[in-house]
């Protein structure tokens, strides 16, 4: 299924599918590891409206909240 | 000749920097702790070189001032070493192959490589320089292995002049090399590993977080407090005092020189503190009472900054942080204004917006007591009671909050979203806190003693002129009236321009009550930063934002000022 990262649960596996964002916007996360085709692993997320952690290859990148709806990953997770 | 040293964030590069220069550098386990770029000098085979250690940047399309100044700075090099992470090559290479593209000579240091097998990781070094048509070598900064080799391959530096390619044709090149130079070994998790983890995730993180805040407090009292009673205040008093009487009793215990070099006698004696002459107060307030907190909290301080701790904790902040018109990695800078306000205001350099440098720095100018301020705390206002000591930290944080929340609401724009790399936990290498801890020591006691000895000399001069009467007459409305100072505090306050540990001695000088030391230690530490951290605010804001920034002091400082005094 597509979800965007903050919708992916803490320990999960996902695929980067797109960036929904400006030029800018994808070019500082490509520079950190973060475009479409990589694997990406979810670390943690705050309660509320903080940041997510996740891991891609062997970079930790944290992610603000709203940067991290504009990302994309599909999953092999059920609909369930 | 002139080499460059350009790399990712935190791969290294002011290491090699320091093995190649013998200039150290500080370096720390978090992206832009080169903020703005050092150079040094060395002989490469009899001819003198110049090596510049250049802000880590991601990519050369610029998205924050510190690649900005890399991109600026390329256009000057005559050979670039090119500094990338072993254990993220992917990553890496996306920047290599931007630097291949230039007119300009690169050789690779493939850095971090001692890390590579364990982290199961297997390069072919030989395919991959022949495939990116330059020189690549293993090095690692810490042990030194590779830096040899890197000297002599730097004429070896080439520049394929690779044809310019756009953003996904680059990501595609860096994936087909990656496919064929590296091998991974999948591995478990490690403890460590999982600490990393854990230190992120709001429950188990924030559990971390507290620990790590109360231990790193303990241990700096501990060792401050050990450092005065153990080393400094014997020596001040088994060796140092006899001398001083002796020089008051040829001096004749009294006159103007006397009170310029040994100060006042206080009850017949000389006191460290309250004496305020060049030799006792002017020595002891540096030596005795500041240097010990100096020592234990940059001890402290660098072994947070090596472990990669502070990343996290900015991630765990982020949040309650955005309230205050900031982000989570302002933490980074706020941490090191309770050392020195000067590198915490040019820290702030790491915040993408001016908006977010604006508050970063003004909160950090009020709101951040530096360690010579608060060894003054603990050490005056602490003889009235620990309670007091705590009084003034509560204010001093419920400040910092409150002015956050306001200057957030009143100024135009959001704070940006956090988007950091956190990097992993590493052990601290000793050599290298123990030198930071040197550098740091030196550098205070180079700016501090001149200044406060200068400090001590003027105002035992002034005061025997009388100016300071005149200047407290001048001002007793405000000070008496708002802040419930004796009038004769007003030199301390003046003498707060210059440096905040002298300006807090000078209170102990007019007998005041614990009431009065919680008034005077807030309103010196808020109104106004000391000179050197003035003029890097100065420098990093510009003078329009400094008049703003100081008008928010000084109405803060006066404000918090007569509400404690009301109070208390």
């Amino acid at each position: 299924m597509v979800i965007s990262l903050n919708e992916l649960r803490s320990g999960e596996r996902g695929t980067i599918q797109q960036i929904n964002g400006g030029k800018f916007l994808i070019d500082r996360l490509n520079a950190l590891g973060i475009r479409p085709g990589k694997e990406i692993y979810k670390i943690s997320s705050m309660f509320t409206s903080g940041p997510v952690t996740v891991q891609i290859d062997r970079t930790q990148v944290a992610i603000g909240l709203g940067m991290a709806k504009k990302i994309i990953i599909t999953t092999d997770r059920n609909m369930a | 000749m002139k080499i460059l040293l350009m790399g990712n964030p935190n791969v290294g590069k002011s290491v090699i920097f320091s093995r190649l220069t013998g200039v150290r550098v500080i370096s720390s386990n978090y992206p832009g702790t080169t903020v703005s770029y050092t150079r040094g000098f060395m002989k490469i085979e009899g001819r003198d070189a110049e090596i510049i250690d250049v802000p880590g940047t991601y990519t050369l399309e610029p998205t924050s001032e510190a690649e900005e100044i890399a991109r600026e700075m390329l256009e000057s090099g005559d050979i670039i070493i090119n500094v990338v992470d072993a254990t993220n090559l992917e990553r890496n290479l996306y920047l290599t192959l931007q630097l291949l593209e230039r007119d300009i000579p690169v050789v690779v240091a493939c850095n971090l490589w001692d890390d590579t097998s364990h982290c199961g990781i297997d390069i072919n070094l030989e395919k991959l320089s022949e495939l990116l048509g330059v020189p690549v070598i293993p090095t690692s900064g810490l042990t030194g292995q590779g830096i040899k080799e890197l000297v002599v391959n730097l004429f070896r530096a080439t520049s394929p002049s690779r044809t310019p390619m756009n953003r996904d044709e680059r990501w595609a090149q860096v994936g087909n090399i990656i496919h064929q130079v590296q091998r991974i070994e999948h591995k478990h998790h490690r403890w460590y590993e999982r600490l990393e983890d854990a230190s992120v995730k709001p429950i188990k993180g924030g559990i971390i977080a507290v620990i790590v805040l109360a231990v790193s407090f303990m241990l700096i009292r501990f060792i401050g407090e050990h450092l005065i009673s153990g080393v400094f205040d014997p020596f001040f008093d088994k060796l140092w005092l006899p001398v001083l009487e002796k020089i008051s009793a040829v001096m004749g215990s009294g006159g103007l020189l006397h009170d310029i070099f040994i100060g006042k006698l206080i009850g017949g004696k000389i006191h460290f503190v309250e004496s305020f002459g060049l030799l006792s107060s002017g020595l002891y307030i540096p030596f005795g009472m500041v240097l010990p907190y100096i020592i234990s909290f940059y001890l402290v301080l660098s072994i947070m900054e090596d472990t990669g701790y502070l990343p996290r904790l900015a991630v765990l902040l982020d949040t309650s942080m955005h309230r205050l018109g900031l982000h989570g990695f302002a933490i980074i800078p706020t941490m090191l204004g309770f050392g020195c306000n000067v590198p915490a205001i040019m820290a702030t350099r790491i915040l993408e917006s001016k908006r977010e440098r604006f508050i970063a720095a003004t909160l950090v100018s009020i709101a951040i007591p530096c360690a010579s301020a608060q060894a003054m705390i603990f050490g005056l206002v602490g003889r009235e009671g620990i309670q007091y000591v705590a009084i003034v930290y509560g204010t001093l944080f419920v400040v910092w909050v409150v002015l956050g929340l306001i200057l957030n609401r009143i100024m135009k724009g959001r704070s940006p979203e956090l988007l950091i790399e956190i990097p992993p936990y590493r052990f601290p290498v000793w050599n290298m806190v123990f030198y930071k801890l040197w550098q740091r020591g030196r550098g205070f006691l180079n700016e501090a003693l001149p200044v406060i000895l200068i400090a001590v000399l003027v105002i035992n001069i002034l005061f025997f002129l009388g100016v300071f009467d005149y200047i407290a007459r001048f001002t007793a409305p405000v000070v008496t009236g708002v802040l419930g100072l004796p009038e004769e505090s007003v030199t301390a306050i003046v003498v707060g321009f210059l440096r905040k540990d002298a300006a807090l001695g000078m209170l102990a000088l007019s007998s005041l009550t614990a009431k009065q030391y919680v008034v005077g230690s807030v309103v010196l530490t808020m109104f106004f930063p000391c000179m050197a951290a003035f003029v890097v605010l100065y420098r990093e804001l510009g003078l329009k934002d400094l008049l703003k920034s100081m008008a928010i002091m000084i109405t803060a400082a006066l404000t918090v000022g007569g509400i404690l005094n009301l109070i208390l």
